[in-house]
């Protein structure tokens, strides 16, 4: 059936003018340092948590969570954390390497390709913040204007992920080498502190995830495949009096602005304030 | 290459079939690498690509070793009797009569024997630093005792060839360490027997142990009983259990 439906298709005397086309939304840079990026986390919070269990330091002690084990036993167990430290710090201390090096030649990349400016909010773009999140949790109508590649709350948390994973690589190594690189613990103020910092940082890394993920569901298909072929298939919007309209709004340097996918089939979930969150 | 920024529909179509094929074949691969890595052939129980990148890590930081570094001293103040975390080799009774060093060369001949007093007539020396767990704690604790270097400095006519490594051994044999010669002879490095002006206690090391910054804990054996220099690396009772020989701080 369907493939009689294509064919009547395909043999459609007139092809009827292209109503999607491709743009480019991530760079090959980009794509392969984030589709590295993930299992390298992946494999750095695991092997970290195998050292982090041969001494829970901070199962007690912080804001009095004095019987808050961090990890219960039923989440260690299964996933084989007890009793691992020696193959945690093999692993943790070889993938760091690769880690480190995979976040160095993205910040190369950042610069030398001048992509930092998409990601980098200016103090303009910071103020639309709390709209954009404001937005994305249904309680206002209209997102904020958007001059970026990405939203303004995505420029946000997407610069202060970078910057968290300068401080992880930076605790890290004031852990790793804390006496020959004496320097670094120095600005942590002091081998404990840093630890808690390198801790903290992890579990910044986790909320990031989680919420990275639901938005990246909730931006549906076409976002995730940008992520993995570079290009989102966006909507052509016929030329129509309603558009030059709403060209006169703050958005009208953006003449591309159809990106969110206008006419997309939920138009309540695909308004204008575009949805390449992930 | 540089990307195109628009493409058409067909042209969309077969980039997106390629690049979802790359990714899921790099996706496989990376993962077939990873359950390999993870099973394969085991050098002193971790993978032995892991030991090898131990040993890349040994000869990076060992190369950016300096001696005249040294490791964050601390007042006496924030400083307590360190904490008890394991008693490999010390867990006969303390027989302080029957107690000596005994002193090896790298072939495994007797160089010497010394009493404690040997020890105490060497230049007096005391720190006040972070000791390290490699299980993650951290201590501020107290050490005072000859510098390694000093006691070596007494077989130094009778050592040839290069002395690249010091290995020492409880009484028992049941505990052992294997340090590098770069970490022994830096001024850090102590055969301690006090602290905080009282000799050590029996669990934490009496009556002598090594004591350094510059290593985690599983390195600063307790009750030394054998001092061996050696031209190669020793055995090392954590190192043989999956942790880095280096554990180099």
């Amino acid at each position: 059936m369907t493939a009689t439906l294509d064919r009547d298709d395909e043999a459609a005397p007139e092809p009827p003018a292209p109503t999607q086309k491709a743009v480019l939304r991530h760079r090959r840079g980009n794509r392969w340092m984030h589709w590295i990026n993930f299992p390298l986390i992946t494999i750095m919070i695991w092997s970290g948590l195998r050292i982090y269990w041969a001494e829970d330091v901070f199962a007690f002690g912080i804001l009095d969570w004095e019987l808050f084990k961090f990890f219960p036993d039923w989440f260690n167990e299964p996933l084989g954390l007890n009793r691992r430290l020696a193959r945690g710090l093999a692993f943790h201390l070889s993938f760091g390497w690769l880690f480190t090096l995979n976040g160095a030649l993205y910040l190369a990349y950042l610069a030398g390709t001048g992509g930092w400016r998409q990601l980098v909010p200016t103090r303009q773009q910071i103020r639309r913040v709390p709209g954009v999140v404001l937005h994305d949790l249904h309680l206002r109508k209209e997102a904020p204007p958007k001059d970026s590649h990405y939203n303004a709350a995505q420029q946000l948390s997407y610069t202060v992920i970078v910057l968290l994973g300068v401080l992880i690589v930076a605790t890290g190594f004031a852990l790793f080498k804390p006496t020959q690189l004496s320097f670094l613990v120095t600005i942590f103020g002091g081998y404990e502190t840093a630890r808690l910092i390198h801790f903290t940082t992890t579990i910044l890394f986790v909320l990031f995830f989680v919420v990275h993920m639901l938005q990246v569901i909730r931006a549906g298909r076409r976002n995730f495949s940008s992520m993995v072929t570079g290009y989102e298939v966006v909507d052509i919007e016929p030329a129509s009096p309603d558009v030059t309209a709403e060209a006169t709004g703050p958005t009208a340097e953006q003449a591309g602005d159809d990106e969110s996918g206008v006419g997309d089939p939920e138009p309540v979930k695909q308004s204008e304030g575009g949805r390449s969150d992930g | 290459m540089a990307e195109r920024e628009e493409l058409t529909m067909d042209e969309y179509r077969s980039v997106s079939r390629r690049r979802f094929l790359t990714t899921g074949v790099a996706a496989v691969a990376g993962f077939v690498g990873f359950r390999n890595l993870q099973s394969a052939e085991l050098d002193n129980r971790i993978p032995g690509p892991l030991r090898d990148v131990h040993e890349l890590n040994e000869s990076i930081w060992s190369a950016l070793f300096r001696d005249d570094h040294l490791a964050e001293e601390f007042p006496i103040s924030e400083a307590s009797i360190l904490r008890v975390n394991g008693r490999h080799g010390i867990r006969d009774e303390l027989d302080l009569d029957s107690w000596q060093l005994n002193v090896l060369g790298p072939d495994g001949e007797q160089l010497g024997t010394h009493t404690l007093d040997d020890i105490k007539a060497l230049p007096w020396h005391e720190m006040t630093i972070e000791h390290k767990c490699i299980e993650g704690w951290a201590q501020v604790t107290n050490w005072q005792g000859a510098r390694f270097s000093d006691f070596m400095a007494l077989y130094e006519d009778q050592l040839t060839g290069d002395i690249s490594d010091v290995y020492l051994e409880t009484p028992d044999g049941d505990y052992y360490v294997s340090v590098d010669m770069a970490t022994m002879r830096h001024p850090q490095t102590l055969l301690a027997y006090d602290n905080f002006g009282e000799p050590i206690r029996e669990l934490n090391g009496a009556p002598l142990r090594l004591a350094t910054p510059l290593k985690y804990g599983i390195k600063q054996i307790k009750r030394i009983g054998t001092i061996q220099f050696r031209r190669s690396q020793g055995g090392d009772y954590w190192g043989e259990r999956g942790y880095d020989w280096y554990a180099g701080l």
